[in-house]
Formats: structure tokens, C-alpha cells, sequence
């Protein structure tokens, strides 16, 4: 065809679309924000990649199961025994997986923000410690007696419980006049190190079965989890995402330093501590349910970050990228390696602790220059 | 105080007018300002009046960055009060006084990566929601705010590989699109070279001259101070020594008071403000 199918944008046409370049905008009713066609596509692609992931999570097993079947099963159809073990038998352990990824991925992303530095991560400061380290306390001293409902209810408010006085004991040794991230991520690194102790002393005190129970736990299991390690993880998202979005608008703000966003008209103090309080209950409900997954806080919200471009870790990203994440771990824990299965932490601090290291180095580089 | 007589001052103070008659935007009364234990700056009193650009000069520690924290509600007085319009600006939502007063912090900092057109756009933050992030009324001024700067052609570079001239156009291009009458501005041209200085500081004028803006800045170099505000404030160990115009302010005895400098002054040859010619400390 000779001619353009499509009129193209002249220069002035461009400017009345787009009249601050690089924002574009997008409007309905009073709603608006920016377009950005990259964040879009992002999350598309990687909500791909989530739910092939847990289709082939589930798929795999001694009776194994092809992806088109365990995605016809999902969405209703498939014949009875299908139904049974993926609905039933799998499906629960990939899906406390992935609300637990993208919890701690949301929880580390909040937290990277409200610190402006990616070594704010709840697994590193010690909040996903003080969660194992409240719950392991209570396996150890529940011993055989922590079974049932008591385990059911009793460790998840265990963990949140350690993960909040964690949290606190953190951001109070770190105030000065305000919080600076670096602080935070130093006395949080010494606050973890000394939930580190309490848990292997734990471990060494503690009769044999519950050393073991306990050990499975903090290496961050997905093993024999049921729905009833879907639901208190699946409740937490559902009231906390929204929330985390919603205060992802002032969060944005808090990036440009105390004395700016109070200038912008944020209280900066309250704003803080709400975000704060957020991602510390989702670090330690994810945590309740399939123990500390190393990394994947750290991790998602910067993957999300470059994937996006963005100047600080994008909420929506950070939850599908840490979602798919840990699914993707927690298949390589079990398939990888013969008849071993692996909890699902081992793989994610593989993946993850040359992360680390990388940003150690760089970090260190940019405090110099 | 019950809230009736809170009211009555409040209107009491609202009548109230400057020397010349205009009205006081910005007022400190007997505020004590420090941090912790130590005092900072005491008993101080000063009023801000509407249109003009006010510059506040001292040497390091005198207290003057503190005084602009004080006025902008970023630290609160121990004793005393700032009042915004004759209201106590500690008792108005912060953000209700973000629409009239914006601020620029000393070297202020911006995450790394975030580009021209994102950090102007947050000026627009006061006045956004967290469902309304980038309405018609936001985009028109923040379009408007860098063109008037000049970094229109800048909205998509990243703020950290810009020179320290343009970063700092691009701040006061923030403070711009946030739309308030009122700017505090401190130390707005450190790490500046002097063609920049002026530059920063011929922009801080028009925005007085055309967009009417009342401008409080702190600033070290003298004659810029002198050439560039209409009322100078000059500072020592927390007090005020001097206020008024530049003639009257910079005067050889009072640099021998307030910066133990012994200088000539002489007309600027260029605006015929007071040029510091400086002799020797003594």
C-alpha cells in the first residue's frame, strides 16, 4: 500500500496528546494517571509467565499432567481424578507459593521505598527473623502439643506478632531526628544477625522432632501445604495490595528525601510508619505460611524495577515478578534434583545471594563516588 | 485558648500590615528554633510581606537555614509561632499549605533514574490524590512550568546526568508547577558557578517580577544577595541584626558586626546596588 493505513501524529498532534513528553496521560471520569505502555506490557508478560509457571508446578508430580490439561482443569473442566489431584493434592502448595512470593516482593518493594535503598528488604533487616524466630520459639516450647488448630492459628500470629516487634525494635534503634536508609539497613542487619542467634540456640535446646519440624520451617518450605496455608495469605493480599496501591501515590513522594515530601504537603511521619506497618504484616503472614523465603523480597522488587524503568520499585510489578518467582524456585526445588525435593528457600537463596553481593559491591561504589 | 480567641487573633493578625502597608504573607513571633538542647535561634521576630523578594545573610551557624526550616513548617518552634496568613501553620493540614507555599530544601535529592518531566510533575503532588495523579490542570502546569524554566527539551533525561545548572532549574521548575504564591528557597545557588548563580538568580526574579511570587531565600554571596532581593535580613549567633533594603543593610560597620569583615561598599557598577569590596578579617 502506497499510502499509510493510519494518518500519522504530526508534531503539533504529538504535543496535544502528550504536552509534558514521556507523559503521556490517561484519563476516564476524574480518574488519571500516566500511560506507560512499557509498565503495561511488563505485567502482562510476567503474569504469562506466572501462570505457566503454576500450571507446570502442578503438572509435575508421579502422575504427571500437561499444562493444557491443568489449565482446562483450572478453569473448570478436566475428568475427576484430574480434578482431584490438582485441585485438591497440588494446587494449594503453588498457590501459598505465589501469594506468599508476591506478599514478601510487596513487602520488600514498600520497604526499598520508604528507605531509598535496595537493601531494605524485610529478609535482610530482620523482619522475616523475627517472625521465624517468634514462631520457631513456639514450636520449640508447644513441642507435641502444637498440633491442629492451635498450630494453624498460633503460628501465623506468632510470626506477625515477632515480625511487628522486630520491625519496631529496628525502626526505634534507627531514628534519629527522621530515618535514613542507611541506618535502618545497618541496625536491621545487626538486629537479624541476633534473631540468627536466638533461632539456632532454639535449635540446639529443642528436642529432636520439633529441631526438625523447626528447621524445615525457617528453611521456607511449600512442602504438603494445604488450603488452609492458602487462606490467611490470600485474606492478607486481598486487603493489603489495594492499600499498598493506594499508599504507593504518597510513597511516591517519600522518594525525594523528608524535607521535600513535607514541603509537598505529605506527613511524612505518618505515611512512614502506615507503609511500614503494611509491609511488615505482609512479611509476616507470607512468613507464617511457608516460613522465610530467602531473597525474593530483595529481589522481585528490583527485577520489577529494571524490567519497568522506573525510579523506584512499582507495587504491581513487584507482586506478579515475586509470584512467578518463587513458583519457578519451588519447581526447581522439587523436579530439579531426582528424587530430593529441596525446600523451596535453598533454591531462592541460590538464585538470590549473588543479588546480594552484586549490590553490596555497587552500593558501596556509589557511597564513595 | 478557646477557639473563639484563637479566631480573634487570627483575624487581629490577618489585619495586621507591614511598614509600607502590604500585607504580611509569612510571620515569626518570639519563635525559639533548635535541635534537642541546643538553641539555634531565640526570641526572634520577622515578617515576610507580600511581593517581595527577602534574602537572609550571616555567617555559617548563624541560624539562618534553621529560621527558613522554621518559616516553611519544617521544624517546629519550641517556643513562639510562625503564622501563614495569620494562621499558625503548625495547626493547618500541611498539605492545605503546600498549595500556597512551596519550598526548595538545600541540595535537595531525587531518586536515582528519575527523569525531568517525573520530578516536575511532582511539584503537582499537593494537589493530586492517589486515584488523580495526572489530571489536564497538572499536565497544563507542569508544560508550563518547564517551558518558563527552559528545560522543556529535558523532560525525558534522567535529573542525575543533567549539569548542576540545569538540575537545579529543573527544581525551582517543581517548586513552579506546585503553584504557590509563596517559595522558600535555601542556599538555591550552592555548588554553582557564578554564571549559574546568576543565572538561578535571574530566574528567582522573574518569578518575582512575573508570576508575582513572594520569595524568602537564604543566600552566602553578598552582592548577588544585594543585586537580586529587596529586603535583606541579616543574622548573628540567632538574632536578627539588620533588616531592610540592601542600601541599608549593607553598610561597612555593619559587616564589621555581623561577619567580622572589614570591606569597602560601592556602588555596583552594573545595578547600582551595594558591591562588598572586602579588605581583610580582622
Amino acid at each position: 500500500m502506497a499510502a499509510p493505513a493510519r494518518p500519522t501524529l504530526g508534531p503539533a498532534a504529538r504535543e496535544v496528546l502528550e504536552r509534558v513528553p514521556g507523559r503521556r496521560p490517561f484519563r476516564r471520569g476524574p480518574v488519571s494517571g500516566v500511560w506507560r505502555a512499557r509498565n503495561v506490557l511488563v505485567l502482562a508478560v510476567s503474569l504469562i509467565v506466572l501462570v505457566l509457571a503454576v500450571a507446570l508446578n502442578v503438572g509435575r508430580g508421579e502422575f504427571p499432567i500437561g499444562i493444557p490439561d491443568v489449565l482446562a482443569t483450572l478453569v473448570g473442566g478436566g475428568d475427576p481424578s484430574q480434578q482431584f489431584i490438582v485441585l485438591e493434592l497440588r494446587l494449594p502448595r503453588s498457590l501459598t507459593g505465589l501469594l506468599v512470593g508476591g506478599a514478601l516482593a510487596v513487602s520488600g518493594a514498600i520497604m526499598q521505598s520508604i528507605a531509598r535503598n535496595p537493601l531494605a528488604s524485610p529478609d535482610i533487616i530482620g523482619i522475616t527473623w523475627g517472625a521465624s524466630a517468634a514462631a520457631v520459639t513456639l514450636i520449640v516450647l508447644g513441642g507435641a502439643g502444637l498440633v491442629g488448630t492451635l498450630a494453624a492459628v498460633g503460628l501465623p500470629i506468632a510470626a506477625l506478632v515477632g515480625g511487628l516487634l522486630a520491625a519496631t525494635v529496628i525502626y526505634g534503634l534507627a531514628w534519629r531526628k527522621g530515618i535514613q536508609g542507611f541506618r535502618l539497613v545497618l541496625v536491621g542487619i545487626g538486629i537479624n544477625a541476633m534473631l540468627v542467634a536466638v533461632v539456632n540456640w532454639l535449635l540446639i535446646v529443642a528436642q529432636v522432632y520439633e529441631a526438625a519440624r523447626a528447621t524445615v520451617w525457617i528453611n521456607g518450605s511449600l512442602n504438603a501445604r494445604g488450603w488452609e496455608h492458602v487462606v490467611p495469605v490470600g485474606l492478607a493480599l486481598l486487603i493489603l495490595v489495594p492499600a499498598a496501591l493506594v499508599l504507593s501515590f504518597v510513597m511516591g513522594a517519600l522518594q525525594y528525601g523528608d524535607d521535600t515530601a513535607r514541603g509537598l504537603g505529605v506527613r511524612v511521619n505518618g505515611a512512614r510508619s502506615l507503609l511500614l506497618l503494611v509491609a511488615v504484616v505482609l512479611a509476616g503472614v507470607a512468613t507464617a505460611s511457608a516460613g522465610p523465603i530467602a531473597f525474593v523480597a530483595l529481589v522481585s522488587p528490583q527485577i520489577a524495577q529494571r524490567l519497568i524503568g522506573s525510579s523506584r520499585p512499582p507495587i504491581g510489578a513487584s507482586l506478579v515478578i515475586g509470584a512467578a518467582l518463587t513458583v519457578v524456585a519451588d519447581l526447581i526445588a522439587r523436579t530439579a534434583f531426582g528424587g530430593v525435593e529441596l525446600p523451596v528457600g535453598v533454591v531462592t537463596a541460590v538464585l538470590g545471594a549473588p543479588y546480594l553481593l552484586y549490590l553490596l559491591v555497587t552500593q558501596g561504589r556509589e557511597a564513595r563516588a | 485558648m478557646t477557639p473563639n480567641a484563637d479566631t480573634a487573633l487570627a483575624e487581629d493578625t490577618q489585619a495586621s500590615a507591614g511598614p509600607d502597608g502590604s500585607r504580611v504573607r509569612l510571620r515569626a513571633e518570639g519563635v525559639r528554633l533548635g535541635y534537642g538542647e541546643r538553641v539555634v535561634v531565640d526570641d526572634l521576630d520577622l515578617d515576610v510581606l507580600q511581593g517581595t523578594v527577602t534574602a537572609v545573610i550571616g555567617p555559617n551557624g548563624c541560624g539562618k537555614s534553621t529560621l527558613l526550616r522554621a518559616l516553611g513548617r519544617l521544624l517546629k518552634p519550641s517556643r513562639g509561632h510562625v503564622l501563614l496568613d495569620g494562621r499558625k501553620i503548625d495547626e493547618m493540614p500541611t498539605k492545605q499549605v503546600a498549595t500556597v507555599l512551596g519550598l526548595l530544601p538545600q541540595a535537595p535529592t531525587a531518586p536515582e533514574g528519575l527523569t525531568v518531566g517525573d520530578l516536575v510533575a511532582r511539584g503537582r503532588h499537593p494537589h493530586q490524590a492517589w486515584y488523580r495523579q495526572w489530571s489536564g490542570d497538572d499536565e497544563e502546569a507542569v508544560a508550563e512550568a518547564l517551558a518558563w524554566t527552559g528545560i522543556s527539551d529535558l523532560a525525558e533525561r534522567p535529573v542525575d546526568e543533567l549539569s548542576g545548572g540545569q538540575r537545579q532549574r529543573a527544581w525551582i521548575s517543581m517548586a513552579l508547577a506546585q503553584g504557590t504564591d509563596l517559595l522558600l528557597l535555601d542556599e538555591p545557588t550552592t555548588f554553582l558557578d557564578l554564571a549559574h548563580q546568576v543565572e538561578v538568580l535571574e530566574l528567582v526574579e522573574r518569578l518575582h517580577d512575573e508570576r508575582g511570587r513572594t520569595v524568602v531565600m537564604v543566600l552566602h554571596d553578598l552582592n548577588l544577595a544585594a543585586r537580586y532581593a529587596d529586603r535583606l535580613v541579616a543574622m548573628k549567633a540567632g538574632r536578627i541584626v539588620a533588616q531592610g533594603p540592601p542600601v541599608e543593610v549593607i553598610t561597612e560597620p555593619l559587616l564589621r558586626e555581623v561577619f567580622g569583615l572589614e570591606a569597602r561598599v560601592i556602588p555596583d557598577p552594573v545595578a547600582g546596588t551595594p558591591l562588598v569590596v572586602p579588605v581583610g578579617t580582622r
